[in-house]
């Protein structure tokens, strides 16, 4: 297997090359999905979207993180000072510290953890923790609301989430996300080389439902239900704190796709048993192959947001622990059934 | 009741939409890029065609908010051989448009056609005050104004334009005749026929329909397609 190109020998030139690259990586990220929900969300409602920053409204989310830098920071009187202000870089880093996992190419890992997928998971679980914060410390009865079904909507999610990932893991036989990419490769359907999103369709369709759940997205934006809560737990930001929360929440669309993608799409290689050049070339077409699989995920988060009414509490809650967890737990059944017999 | 349908069949047809929505081009006009297409009586501003306000005063009586600011003075015309005369002159005209409610009860009762509505929108300012306007601003809004629509099919023309259409084809009669009778009959005067539709006043009169009001149905036929024409052109550029 590959190694990655972040291997260098001082290993302080390494650290520094690997911060930075999680850094970008995290940030173009967010803003090349940023935009793509912008457009892809307005032409869904007949609409253009941003059209004026530079072209088309490329440059519309730089501009508006611009716009952000420039406003005040507003800390409410009653609120916990230093849990607020902490809140949204408790957000945010999980983020970058999960893109340090993510396999974005032959080699193009900043590291291999022998448990990465463990650690991916447990990481953006994390990310929970800050709309907690901010919705406690707020001292805003609807920031608390949305921090409070935040909390309610990652516990119950979390779990056919992490069930089917577990499935892939039994399937792979590796907790190594670039180990689960070169399994995947390898794998065949009856000597056809298959991704694992056709057998395991079932964990295909929890994990990205799950994924939707996880990240606040529509319909499933109850703990920012805006018609609700106002913007729940974000109620009190302003100016860059709020601007981080947007970050993470486009970072985090990225992220769960990418990880999609690594799970069940067959990562940076096009299909299965369909090989990369070797070199630097391939890293460039792996690296565009895993970012257009990305795009399409993110792009279907976005139709789904563009077509589907937010759902109520109680249906959330019961569509995951009636239907989802059942069918997870059904699935791992399934998955290590057909895994021995074969 | 319809027939059941397979569960979740409502949530694809959605999709289904919504990713057909994409796909149509958006509705949005890009506005200062793209000027909007004004339908022909829009009320954007009242335009002031100066030469023909004899200060009558009325619009500014009528005027349910005043905004209409009007300055007169008298100048005596001597007229040759009589008294002289006295004529009123337009001193100042003005529009306070931040007042204006756009009802256009001025323009309504003008009875000298010296106000029109213009479709010019443009004119937003940043103090309160520049949004009165005097009279040169007013005049220049007037080449604005759209042309009047044409008249109804078979429409009779106003009395006081269809004398002057009179008025002008004796004329041009006349002198047609007297070229004639100046060449000695060198070929057909070129008498300048009213522009009409040939083929619908044939028509008209081979059904029995008196002349005058055929050629008046026909007038309007022209008049109409060559508008048809005009715009057609228009719309290409």
């Amino acid at each position: 297997m590959a190694t990655s190109v972040f291997a260098l020998e001082p290993l302080w030139l390494a650290l520094l090359l690997q911060a930075l690259a999680a850094l970008l990586l995290f940030l173009i990220g967010a803003v090349v999905v940023g935009y793509l929900e912008h457009k892809v969300l307005a032409h869904m409602q007949d609409r253009l979207g941003p059209m004026e920053a530079i072209w088309h409204g490329i440059g519309q989310l730089p501009a508006d993180g611009l716009k952000f830098l420039q406003k005040e920071d507003i800390i409410p009187t009653a609120a916990d000072r230093w849990v607020f202000a902490l809140a949204p870089a408790v957000a945010v880093v999980p983020g970058v510290v999960v893109i340090a996992v993510l396999p974005f190419g032959p080699g193009l890992w900043l590291t291999d953890l022998d448990a990465g997928i463990f650690f991916a998971l447990a990481a953006s679980g994390v990310t929970v923790l800050g709309t907690l914060m901010a919705g406690w410390s707020s001292a805003n009865k609807f920031s608390l609301m949305g921090g409070l079904r935040g909390a309610a909507q990652l516990i119950s999610y979390e779990l056919p989430l992490v069930l089917a990932a577990a499935a892939i893991v039994i399937q792979a036989g590796t907790l190594s996300l670039p180990g689960i990419v070169e399994a995947q490769h390898g794998f065949t359907l009856f000597g056809v080389p298959m991704i694992y999103g056709i057998p395991h369709i079932i964990g295909l369709g929890l994990f990205f439902v799950a994924a939707l759940a996880e990240l606040s997205r529509p319909p499933f934006d109850m703990p920012i239900a805006d018609s609700e809560l106002i913007a729940g737990h974000m109620t009190e930001y302003t100016g860059m704190r709020y601007a981080f929360f947007m970050l993470s929440e486009y970072a985090g669309m990225v992220i769960l796709s990418a990880l999609a993608t690594v799970l069940f799409l067959g990562g940076w290689y096009p299909w299965p048993g369909v090989g990369l050049p070797e070199g630097a070339a391939g890293m460039v077409l792996g690296f565009v192959i895993t970012f257009a699989k990305i795009l399409v995920l993110s792009a279907i988060m976005v139709w789904l947001r563009a077509t589907f009414p937010r759902m109520r509490e109680d249906q959330l809650q019961r569509l995951s622990w009636s239907v989802l967890i059942p069918l997870g737990l059904l699935n791992i059944v399934l998955v290590a059934t057909a895994k021995v017999w074969f | 009741m319809a027939a059941p349908s397979l569960p979740g069949s409502g949530l694809l047809k959605g999709l289904g939409l919504t990713f057909k929505t994409m796909l149509s081009p958006a509705t949005t006009a890009q506005y200062p890029h793209v000027k909007p297409e004004l339908p022909p009586r829009t009320r954007g501003v009242i335009a002031l065609m100066e030469e023909n306000c004899t200060v009558c005063m009325l619009c500014a009586k009528e005027c349910p908010d005043w905004c209409i600011y009007i300055d007169s003075s008298k100048e005596t015309v001597p007229v040759e051989g009589g008294r002289t005369r006295t004529r009123n002159v337009l001193d100042r005209f003005a529009i306070d448009f931040a007042l204006c409610m756009y009802c256009g009860i001025c323009v309504e009762v003008c009875p000298f056609d010296a106000l029109f509505w213009s479709p010019e929108f443009e004119y937003a300012e940043y103090d309160i005050r520049e949004l009165t306007h005097e009279k040169e601003r007013l005049r220049e809004w007037m080449d604005t104004v759209p042309p009047p629509p044409p008249l109804e099919e078979g429409a009779v023309p106003p009395a006081e334009i269809e004398a002057g259409i009179a008025a002008a084809r004796k004329e041009a009669e006349e002198a047609a005749a007297k070229a004639k009778a100046a060449a000695e009959g060198g070929g057909e005067p070129e008498a300048e026929a009213p522009q009409i539709d040939e083929e619908l006043f044939a028509r008209l009169v081979a059904e029995g329909t008196p002349e005058r009001a055929a050629r008046a149905k026909a007038k309007a036929a022209f008049v109409k397609a060559q508008k048809r024409r005009e715009r057609e052109q228009g719309g290409d550029q």
